[in-house]
Parts: C-alpha cells; sequence; structure tokens
C-alpha cells in the first residue's frame, strides 16, 4: 500500500467526492453555490502568504479587528479551541491557519450575509506555533495572529 | 454511514440563531503512522455546509488538521423556534452525512 502513487489516489478519492456533490446538485438537492470544489491547492499550502495566494489574493495586511480566542498554551496539541471573531464590516470568509503543521490550513468558512463573522472550531498542531486568522473582506485580506504554545503535540504523536 | 451529529440550534436574544454541531469523524491526517508502521491514509472531512430554510448560512472547508469529531460553532441573524437547521459533511472518500436540528 505504502508504494502507491499518493497523487493518483487523491486524485481518483476527491473526483469521487466531487462526482457525488455534482448528482447531489444537478438532483437540487442541495443549492449549487452551496459546494464549492475542495480547494486543494490551499490546504496544501506551506505558509500564510501562499495560502492567501492559493485562496486568490495577492497579500495580506495586518488588522486589530480581528480576534483569535485560543488558549496561550494548549496541553493536548490534539484537541485546540480556536474561534476567531472579525469585526471587519462585510467579511465574506475566514480561514484559520496553524504555522508549522504539515498542512497549514486547517479551516476556512464561507460567510454568507446574515452570518456573523464569528466561528469556532478545534485543531490539532503538531508543536508551537502562530495560529493566524486570515478574513477576507471587500476582496482584501486581513490576518491576525495569536502564538499558541503546546506542551503535547497532536499531528502522530 | 457514518455516525449522527450532534447538533444544537438555539434562539438567542436579538434574533441570533447559535448553532453549535459536533460531528463523528476520525479525521484521519495521512501523517500517522500505525502499529505495524504503515502510513494510515488521510481520512478527514471536506467541506461542510449549513442551510436554513433553504438559504445557506455556513459553507466550511476542513483540512486534515481539524481534530478528530470535530466541532463547529457559528451563528447567524434570523430563524424562529421550530425552523430546522439542516447540515451536510462530505469527506474526501466521498462519505457523506446530513442531520437536522430544530431551533429551539
Amino acid at each position: 500500500m505504502q508504494t502507491m502513487n499518493r497523487g493518483r489516489r487523491q486524485t481518483l478519492q476527491s473526483g469521487g467526492a466531487f462526482a457525488i456533490i455534482a448528482a447531489a446538485v444537478s438532483a437540487g438537492i442541495l443549492p449549487a453555490s452551496a459546494f464549492a470544489d475542495w480547494n486543494k491547492a490551499a490546504f496544501d499550502a506551506k505558509t500564510v502568504n501562499d495560502v492567501v495566494k492559493a485562496l486568490g489574493g495577492s497579500g495580506i495586511e495586518k488588522s486589530a479587528d480581528i480576534t483569535i480566542t485560543a488558549p496561550d498554551i494548549a496541553e493536548n496539541g490534539a484537541v485546540v479551541p480556536v474561534a476567531v471573531a472579525s469585526k471587519i464590516a462585510g467579511t465574506q470568509s475566514i480561514a484559520i491557519v496553524v504555522e508549522k503543521n504539515p498542512y497549514a490550513l486547517a479551516a476556512q468558512f464561507d460567510i454568507p450575509a446574515g452570518t456573523e463573522a464569528n466561528i469556532g472550531t478545534r485543531v490539532k498542531m503538531g508543536q508551537s506555533s502562530n495560529v493566524h486568522a486570515v478574513v477576507k473582506a471587500g476582496g482584501k485580506y486581513f490576518v491576525a495572529t495569536k502564538e499558541v504554545k503546546v506542551t503535547l503535540g497532536g499531528c502522530g504523536g | 454511514m457514518a455516525d449522527p451529529m450532534r447538533i444544537r440550534a438555539q434562539l438567542k436574544d436579538g434574533g441570533v440563531t447559535e448553532v453549535r454541531v459536533l460531528m463523528a469523524h476520525v479525521m484521519e491526517t495521512g501523517q500517522r503512522k500505525d502499529g505495524a508502521g504503515n502510513t494510515v491514509p488521510a481520512h478527514h472531512i471536506q467541506g461542510i455546509t449549513a442551510t436554513w430554510n433553504g438559504k445557506p448560512v455556513l459553507a466550511a472547508q476542513f483540512g486534515p488538521s481539524v481534530s478528530q469529531n470535530p466541532v463547529l460553532n457559528f451563528s447567524f441573524k434570523g430563524g424562529a423556534k421550530g425552523e430546522k437547521v439542516i447540515i451536510t459533511w462530505t469527506d474526501n472518500k466521498g462519505d457523506k452525512r446530513t442531520d437536522e436540528a430544530t431551533i429551539s
């Protein structure tokens, strides 16, 4: 199994997933806009700048209007609660990026009008790292950063 | 079929509905090795959508670094008691699961 071509396997898998989604969309079960393709390039990116590029942005600005709620010290890196709130008007999407993880981008959220720019989830952290919240508003990208120290790594241990 | 999600949707003061979701999923990263030293293939949720009255209220994409049994908290304006919030996820193996909760 180990020698199998990973790239090919993943392509096949994501192709299959897409076909199912496409079938669901065409059957009218889901609104067509609800499922964007999984952005593989963004999830493969290693740095915040690469993530923003893969999401379609050209640069990022620091912003004090983004709040990251995460522990200063996480005892268990497998479960680190992270919440992001943006006060930037017209926030369209929020992404959580853990700088030192093998896959830096943990999750990306599209915020339609009417939904509050305030989301929370839990992420894995392999080691102490900066956690970035990338917010897209009005076509521009903004970032806020918080350092989280991890005493026990959560990626395969 | 995967285990059901636990979803809680609560109407708060100010007409905001707060939704909390707990999904049952292994969220395997593809980095971990099993006891025999073989790499465990990645198996994780990729896409999540939430709708209320047929209107999308959140769409999310997850990578492998979201924790096992992912939690998702969000809130949206609107919603009334008795209305339904429907959440769907799909993973990288094409598995999917849809569950709904009634706003309380």
